[in-house]
């Protein structure tokens, strides 16, 4: 078994920034598969569509999945108003996650925004040998800052308008660091920017693609992102729900 | 236990449920979480004679019970399919239809021909798809576009042939009597009914094809309305789909006037639908002392106006 559904108790929830949700769910087996950078596909009560939500954490011991997310519409809407002892139903783990080849190597995780979640998972595995860049809109959109300094990482913070950390972007902070690999998830056009740092040094970069969804799971073609064929260099469309959502950099068509 | 089996223009499915056209792939993935010998049959992805990539993204947009899909035919065209897909869904117990879509009549005998040589079970042509220029549509909305090509497929074609029928058309029960005019061993209805959505920030379709094709429980009861509209004017049997995403809902289509059920949208929310409609259906079956599913179909009781 790769994934599966399941309903799933709600253990903890939070309100940890403005319109943010943190859950932790009870997903058993499901939490002991998840891999960083996968997601889960959750049912809204009254809505034809799951929606895709990334898995923040794993405990595989405990069998709890993390998940934070924002606000954005109706589906999110809903889901951020169930409570402890609640249940959400998913479809999980879902997806191709960051490939992780050598944690004794020093990376750099960029994440923007609602970007975030992903990449703590991911931290973990590396520990102190991650540099951590996060950036925000502002103060009130701060999260996980605490978590992954816990996960001893190093972390940096940026805000759009300087209400908090580094007054700017991520990739203003990364002249000067040392890393051998990078991993991000966040907007487009940050994605851009740090696909030009990984060019200009010739650094392996994973991106985290969003792109809406239906089945989640490579059946219905509904999540296409241009890519480029590797034997060709051909352009085509791959599946965000299924070879993503984290693709090599190198194969994107931005 | 009632007896689920049901024969479809002379192929015999073990229940009357088949994943829809472009809901389940060729089936792998929902093989993750079953043996695909739980459905009746399979509907192969729209299948054309080249391989096509599809439209751009954003293919997909939700409403309120309902959702709207622009894949665009999106498939590795009708010799992979033949190759790489068909022997492996041979081996999976379950009835294999392949699902043609074409630019023109040549295109679509084509690829009958090369399909009448393989072991697939059913031919699907679809006439239908709202989502490219190129997907039938045009052969689709009007009586004498869908005898003729009918006619034409029928010529090239050894195996049984059913026709997928658009619902975005005035009269459904004509375009149905013109489908088994031309030779149609089947008809498959509803296609999904062209929609619209706008992101009013940005004042954009949400789908990049402007367009596309709603699917889901909203569609149900137009679906029911138009198989009873075709079940009065043919012969042939009827596989009927549109909405479904319960076992009641599969009676209320068989009532209707359907032979079999073909279920897509409900996938996507629940993937292990086809075991539960199953369950569902025999338990109705059992409750109403019916021996069989065959004895529901056509059975409503209309009003007599
Ligand atoms: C792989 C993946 C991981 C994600 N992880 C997170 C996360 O960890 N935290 C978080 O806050 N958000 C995440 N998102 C975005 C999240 O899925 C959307 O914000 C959410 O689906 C919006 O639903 P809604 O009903 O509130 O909005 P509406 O706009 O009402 O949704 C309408 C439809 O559009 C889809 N949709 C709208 N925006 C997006 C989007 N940005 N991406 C994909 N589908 C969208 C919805 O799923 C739904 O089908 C992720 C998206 C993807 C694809
Ligand atoms: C994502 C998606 C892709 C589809 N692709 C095809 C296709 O390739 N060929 C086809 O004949 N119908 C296609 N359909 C239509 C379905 O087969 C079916 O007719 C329609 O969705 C109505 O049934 P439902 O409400 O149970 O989904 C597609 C539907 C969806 C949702
Ligand atoms: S959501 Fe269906 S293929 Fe990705």
């Amino acid at each position: 078994m790769k994934f599966d559904v399941k309903t799933c108790r709600i253990i903890s929830k939070q309100n940890i920034a403005a319109d943010t949700y943190d859950f932790t769910l009870f997903a058993d087996k499901l939490a002991q598969l998840a891999q960083p950078g996968q997601f889960v596909h959750i049912q809204v009560p009254g809505k034809t569509l799951r929606r895709p939500i990334s898995i923040c954490d794993a405990d595989k011991e405990n069998g709890t999945l993390r998940i934070v997310f924002q606000i954005r519409g109706e589906g999110t809407e809903i889901l951020s108003r169930l409570k402890p002892d609640d249940t959400m139903n998913i479809l999980a783990p879902l997806g191709h996650g960051y490939e992780i080849k050598d944690t004794a190597k020093k990376v750099l995780l960029a994440g923007g925004g609602i970007g975030v979640p992903p990449l703590l998972y991911l931290a973990k595995q590396y520990g102190a040998n991650a540099t951590v860049l996060l950036g925000f809109r502002s103060k009130d959109f701060v999260i996980l800052e605490q978590d992954f300094l816990q996960a001893g990482c190093r972390v940096i913070v940026a805000t759009d308008d300087g209400t908090y950390g580094h007054h700017g972007m991520v990739t203003d902070c990364i002249d000067g660091l040392a890393f051998e690999e990078m991993f991000a998830c966040g907007p487009e056009p940050m994605l851009k920017a740090l696909a030009q740092v990984a060019n200009r040094r010739g650094t392996p970069l994973q991106v985290s693609l969003e792109e809406r969804m239906a089945c989640g799971v490579g059946a219905c073609l509904g999540c296409a992102c241009k890519t480029k064929r590797e034997e060709t260099q051909d352009e085509t469309y791959s599946h965000v729900c299924k070879d993503g959502p984290v693709f090599d950099y190198r194969k994107i068509v931005f | 236990m009632a007896d689920l089996r049901v024969t479809v223009a002379g192929v015999d499915f073990s229940n009357p449920l088949i994943a829809a056209s472009g809901t389940f792939g060729f089936g792998r993935e929902y093989n993750e979480f079953y043996s695909l010998s739980v459905l009746g049959g399979i509907s192969s992805k729209g299948i054309t004679l080249k391989e096509r990539l599809g439209n751009p993204p954003p293919r997909i947009a939700e409403a309120p019970g309902c959702m709207l899909n622009a894949i665009g035919l999106q498939n590795p065209g009708v010799d992979y399919f033949i190759q790489h897909d068909l022997p492996w869904l041979k081996q999976q117990g379950t009835v294999v239809i392949a699902n043609i879509a074409g630019n023109t009549p040549e295109e679509y005998c084509a690829m009958a021909e090369k399909l009448s040589h393989t072991d697939v079970d059913m031919l699907e042509m679809n006439i239908s798809c709202p989502n490219v220029k190129e997907g039938g549509v045009q052969f689709g909305t009007s009586c004498m576009g869908v005898e003729q090509i009918t006619a034409a497929v029928r010529r090239h074609c050894t195996k049984p042939l059913m026709v997928k029928l658009s619902p975005n058309v005035t009269d459904i029960g004509d375009i149905a009597a013109a489908a088994e005019a031309g030779g149609a061993d089947a008809i498959s209805m509803i296609n999904t009914l062209t929609g619209m959505r706008i992101d009013i920030q940005t004042r954009r379709p949400i789908i990049r094809n402007n367009t596309g094709g709603v699917s889901g429980p909203s569609l149900l009861p137009i679906a029911v309305r138009m198989i009873w509209q075709a079940y009065q004017r043919v012969k042939i049997p009827i596989v009927g789909m549109g909405g479904i995403s319960s076992w009641k809902d599969a009676v209320e289509l068989m009532l209707a006037g359907s032979t079999a059920l073909q279920i897509g949208t409900v996938f996507f929310s629940n993937p292990y639908a086809p075991i539960e409609i199953t369950e569902g259906l025999n338990r109705y079956l059992d409750e109403n002392g019916i021996a069989s599913v065959t004895e529901l179909t056509g059975q409503m009781i209309p009003w007599e106006n």
